[in-house]
């Protein structure tokens, strides 16, 4: 077993993309995740791999396109305002279908909007920021140890599919520490990226194009039809959650995910001195989302569910699609950075229950 | 049930952040489960800084320390921010060379310690943090003295090492007292 | 530094949010007292960058724009065509300047768009916490240089007034410092000039302002001067780069 240490989210983002294989990593400053660059200057020219600053984030992820259209694990990093930057860059390497990595350590907005934890920036990443039929898989930790397992996934994930994949914390995720631990993996069988990766010919008959344009609308939409079988292919493989407390017969499910999912552990422990039976499904992709927990609770759901976000309600939609109309949907947020403390949550389960017993 | 949900809080430039840190390191070394989230943002440029720190055998939910077993703070304005978040019983240190009055609350054990003064005696005013921290694992007993010193070893600038541990017996003396 | 400041109207009388020592403060002063000698913060709209001066809406009494990172320029452009009798100025850090705006002061300076951009050149990004700027000098240590500048790995520093005057529609570029009196008061005449030539509708003017950081400069205020004084002005040297109300400017 690998030995724990005590590491800051961003180093830590830093370090598991290194031990990722990433061998370049492009990024621009901004808080709250700053620390990754800064990280990655020190790390990697020290072991023969490439950092560098862009002059701005629209630069920085089209440094990711060319980086992994040659073929190489390349990563970039940002929060909301320079995430709104990269999704015509994203929107290209969706097109292209290239693989890569991309982390949102998200604060609040719209416009310039704040420095503090948010998760307000759930609709652009999971319904296409950019333009065009593309979906990005968006993983969402919810502590520092499992933000480094997903990173090391993301990388895997991106690969197989030839896709961009985001990893979305929010602000505290980035500035708080925790012991984390640095697994052994095993080495996954990836596809290879030699009969695609523009790499210069090298004896190679023909010459391989990173493109996304299809001037024929026969074409384009042919390659539409092929990613759409790909989104098909991740939903039916990639989903994950967590479900906590949820046997039995329930009186309310809480749906969130992120440092917030953790608060709603707490609510849960508190609600249950009281009597009250909380259960909690914690989206770990944001999309693809994770429909099937819902049809698991559904019927055994009193009052049905509660989501519980940093945001205005963004996740509401996707929980309503999901339990599509046979419990209520209700929602409890903060936004602008403010953090909901527990007993906020717990008087909202309260009142959705009928008032305290 | 080993547990404690701590506020750190104080001006930058004290070593806030740097006390949470030693504790959590500590606390890493018996096996407990931690965490450490600090303030950040421009506010942190010679303003205000704290920190949460929790430690607990039992899993740890949020990382966000609303209602405090224990909180430490080193100026005036962190004791009238932090002072209501103490729960029931819980603790409340002061710097009381930096703090001018006394607390309110009457339902809390408060310590107080002229740590700038027992700092500079030890060696330099920088370590005040030190002295609070000495005192509040004294008090609560959360993580074992040797397992902090074993952090400040591990992770402390090496030539401060015996000023440090020496501020750390000086705040744990007034823990006692 | 002995400066006696008298209240100016162009600014608020309100605390600002900057590091004890930094020369923002000044830079901001030195802009406010132009405007009111040239008796124009009636008709003045200013553009606040994202840096350090983000609040600069807060502390200038003319109205203000709060721009995205990089876009004051082209925001600029947009006030003063639809008031094209208004005093339009920018306000702009390093890495809201040379990095992220770089395509936009380079037009807003090829179109000749008859506004006042003041840049604050501080070899750093000071509201992030100090990681490398553009205009870091060769060999500097910051977050994101942690080794030192290499310009192999990761470029030259911009010299941007010199770049900006290479085009025709910049009419009037200075670089100035606020090191010392006698610098301040240069800076100050710098500055009045160029809003003169913006109201006289000559074009666009441009004056960089060499400023400390000694938060992250990692100095003391007094050895942040000394600092720009050794290191600053002899890669960014002052004086005027284009003026084109002078024949003959080298
Ligand atoms: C799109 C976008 N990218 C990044 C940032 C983060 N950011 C805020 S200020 C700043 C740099 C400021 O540096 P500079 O322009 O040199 O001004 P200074 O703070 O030194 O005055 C950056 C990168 C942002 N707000 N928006
Ligand atoms: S960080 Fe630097 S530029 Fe910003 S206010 Fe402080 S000293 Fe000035």
């Amino acid at each position: 077993m690998a030995e724990k240490v005590l590491m800051k989210g961003n180093e830590a983002i830093g370090e598991a993309a290194i031990q990722a294989g990433c061998q370049c990593f492009f990024g621009y400053p901004i808080t709250p995740q700053t620390e990754v660059a800064a990280y990655m200057s020190r790390r990697m020219p020290k072991i023969g791999r490439v950092f560098l600053q862009a002059e701005s984030e629209v630069a920085a992820i089209n440094m990711v396109y060319g980086a992994a259209g040659s073929g190489v694990r390349v990563m970039t990093s940002s929060s909301s305002p320079g995430v709104s930057l990269k999704q015509e860059g994203i929107s290209y390497i969706a097109g292209a279908e290239l693989p890569c990595v991309i982390i949102n350590i998200v604060r609040g907005g719209p416009g310039l909007g704040g420095i503090q934890p948010a998760q307000s920036d759930y609709f652009q990443a999971t319904k296409g920021g950019g333009h065009g039929d593309y979906r990005l898989v968006v993983y969402a930790p919810s502590s520092v140890q499992e933000m480094v397992d997903l990173i090391q996934d993301a990388f895997d994930v991106a690969d197989i599919y030839r896709n961009p994949v985001m990893v979305m914390g929010d602000g505290m995720l980035g500035q708080m520490m925790e012991p984390v631990e640095f697994k052994e993996r095993e080495a996954k069988q990836l596809p290879s990226k030699a009969d695609w990766a523009a790499t210069g010919l090298h004896g190679r008959k023909e010459h391989h194009v990173i493109n996304s344009l299809f001037l024929q609308p026969e074409e384009l939409e042919k390659h539409n039809e092929k990613l759409q079988k790909k989104y098909a292919e991740i939903e039916k493989n990639e989903v994950k959650y967590e479900m906590y407390n949820c046997d039995g017969d329930l009186d309310i499910v809480l749906v969130s995910y992120g440092t917030v999912s953790r608060i709603c552990k707490n609510v849960i422990k508190m609600l249950a001195k009281e009597g009250l039976k909380v259960g909690l499904i914690r989206p770990i992709t944001l999309w693809p989302f994770p429909k099937k927990a819902f049809e698991e609770v559904v019927d055994r759901t009193k009052y049905g569910f509660l989501s519980v976000e940093l945001s205005c309600g963004q996740m509401v939609e996707d929980i309503e699609l999901s339990v599509k109309g046979r419990k209520p949907v209700n929602f409890f947020g903060r936004s602008g950075g403010m953090v909901p403390s527990p007993t906020e949550i717990a008087n909202k389960v309260k009142e959705i229950a009928g008032g305290a017993r | 049930m080993a547990h404690q949900d701590i506020i750190f809080a104080g001006f930058g430039g004290q070593g806030i952040l740097s006390m949470g840190k030693f504790l959590a390191y500590a606390g890493m070394e018996e096996n407990l489960n931690v965490s450490w989230l600090p303030s950040y943002g421009p506010e942190m440029r010679g303003g205000t800084a704290n920190c949460s720190v929790i430690v607990s055998d039992d899993n740890i939910g949020s990382p966000i320390v609303y209602d405090a077993t224990t909180v430490v703070v080193m100026n005036r304005p962190s004791l009238d921010k932090f002072e209501h978040s103490v729960v029931k019983g819980g603790l409340l240190i002061i710097d009381s060379d930096l703090v001018n009055r006394e607390a309110e609350r009457t339902d809390i054990d408060v310590i107080k310690i002229p740590a700038q003064k027992v700092a500079e005696e030890v060696g330099s005013k920088k370590i005040a943090n030190m002295v609070l921290l000495g005192a509040l694992v004294e008090k609560t007993k959360i993580v074992k003295m040797e397992s902090l010193l074993k952090a400040l070893k591990e992770h402390g600038k090496e030539q401060f090492y015996e000023m440090n541990k020496k501020a750390l017996e000086k705040g744990a003396e007034y823990a006692r007292k | 530094m002995a400066v006696v400041f008298e209240p100016t109207k162009g600014l608020l009388d309100v605390p600002t949010h900057y590091c004890p020592g930094c020369t923002h403060g000044i830079i901001h002063r030195l802009v406010a007292e132009s405007l009111e000698e040239l008796g124009v913060i009636d008709k003045t709209i200013g553009v606040a960058p994202v840096g350090c001066s983000v609040l600069a809406y807060n502390y200038f009494a003319c109205d203000m724009h709060e721009a995205a990172h990089g876009r004051a320029p082209a925001v600029a452009t947009g006030i003063k065509r639809s008031l094209p009798d208004s005093v339009v100025f920018t306000y702009q850090g390093d890495g809201d300047l040379a990095a992220i705006g770089t395509a936009e002061i380079v037009h807003a300076a090829a179109r000749g768009e008859k506004i006042t951009t003041i840049f604050v050149n501080n070899c750093i990004y000071g509201m992030t916490g100090g990681q490398m700027a553009p205009t870091t000098l060769p060999g500097q240590v910051t977050e994101t240089s942690p080794y030192g500048r290499d310009v192999k790995l990761q470029g030259h520093p911009i010299r941007v007034s010199e770049m900006l005057s290479t085009l025709d529609g910049a009419v009037y570029v200075e670089r100035v410092s606020v090191d010392s009196v006698a610098n301040v008061l240069k800076a100050k005449k710098a500055i009045k000039k160029a809003f003169e030539l913006q109201i006289e509708g000559k074009g666009f003017t441009f004056v960089e302002v060499l400023s400390i950081c000694p938060t992250n400069w990692g100095l003391s205020p007094r050895e942040s001067i000394k600092w720009l004084q050794d290191n600053m002005i002899p890669y960014y040297p002052l004086g005027v780069k284009k003026d084109i109300t002078q024949q003959e400017v080298k």
